[in-house]
């Protein structure tokens, strides 16, 4: 019960970016067209908020499935590094009988928000850190599903204008670049995006420019290696 | 029926290459330490990455009309010095928000 309990504190700091943005993003499906069971559906097994946000752009412009599998690919690679830290970790969680779920669970709960808050835990003595671990994922897990499901409902119960609640995604895209921005040892990746995307934007028009964008991001960094200096995994978090 | 069938899709799509980037390095990397390359993008791609969704996320704008993005341009800046200043993503996104919302309905009706 004391490591629920201080699992639940090390939740806090983002109870209210969850509820938010998760609210934010149920009511743009809402706004899209969709019932709020495609909302759960969403928040339970995809529970990437930046990636559902975008999923409602797809929706609603025919890209086709391959497209948005390559997508996911580029816009969530960042969690490929996430886990790095984390291998032996979750890996001894599982290693119990019975238990081996538990280490699959914790690998594919660790998003931007709760690998920061690993990150920062320091457990104090006498608590059981893989517990602590385990709770925390599963609440925040909860907790996002309750809030995406809680913005569809808001959005068909308020007959409200919600018109530019959209903005949203952009605010968080940019509160993310500003962290970044501040964190980085270089601003060439940053300089990098910004360029490739203004070009492809001008060259292949709105629809076209994300996919070419990040490919050629990819190139230019690959290429500028020598020139980055590469930050610590402590900092790449947003 | 098509359309259901359709978004079941996207989500099982979006939800496995998820998966998959979240289960790779334990995957790929439980006895052996990831190669420098594969370490570097991982420290580099993600700030371009979130530069070219903002440039994505204002793709529709209308920069070439009367208030040429205004109301998009006022509102980005509101959250980059909200979160300078205060360094609380919520708060900079509700902010930011909120100003868009309210600039859209008072001072850049849109057509």
């Amino acid at each position: 019960m004391k490591n629920v309990r201080y699992a639940l504190r090390q939740i806090i700091p983002l109870l209210f970016s969850y509820l938010f943005v998760g609210i934010a993003s149920g009511l743009l499906l809402h706004k899209a067209g969709y019932s709020p069971v495609w909302a759960f559906l969403s928040a339970f097994l995809i529970y990437a908020g930046s990636m559902q946000i975008v999923m409602v752009t797809l929706m609603t412009s025919g890209v086709p499935l391959a497209m948005i599998a390559v997508m996911t690919l580029f816009i969530n690679a960042r969690h490929i590094f996430y886990g790095i830290s984390f291998i032996d970790e979750f890996r001894s969680v599982g290693r119990g009988k019975g238990q081996g779920w538990k280490y699959a669970y914790m690998a594919l709960t660790l998003t931007d928000e709760t690998y920061s808050v690993l990150c920062a835990l320091r457990v104090p003595q006498g608590l059981d850190r893989q517990r602590i671990e385990f709770t925390i994922l599963l609440f925040c897990h909860l907790l996002w599903v309750f809030s995406c499901t809680l913005g569809a409902v808001l959005g068909q119960m308020l007959p409200v204008d919600m018109t530019g609640i959209d903005f949203s995604a952009t605010a968080l895209f940019v509160a993310v670049v500003v962290n970044q921005w501040q964190a980085a040892r270089s601003h060439l990746p940053a300089i990098i995006g910004l360029i490739s995307a203004v070009a492809f934007y001008f060259l292949l028009g709105p629809n076209g420019m994300i996919l070419p964008a990040l490919s050629m991001s990819v190139i230019a960094l690959v290429l500028l290696k020598d020139r980055i200096p590469t930050q610590s995994l402590e900092v790449n978090h947003d | 029926m098509t359309d259901t069938l359709q978004t079941a899709a996207i989500i099982g799509v979006i939800a496995l290459m998820t998966w998959v980037t979240r289960g790779l390095p334990y995957l790929l990397f439980s006895r052996k330490s990831p190669p420098p390359a594969v370490t570097y993008l991982g420290a580099a791609l993600p700030s371009a990455i979130m530069v070219i969704l903002v440039v994505y996320c204002l793709r529709n704008t209308a920069w070439t009309v009367a208030p040429y993005g205004a109301a998009e341009l006022i509102s980005v800046a509101v959250v980059a010095l909200m979160q300078i200043w205060r360094k609380n993503s919520l708060l900079s996104i509700f902010t930011g928000t909120a100003c868009y919302m309210i600039l859209i309905r008072t001072a850049f009706p849109m057509a």
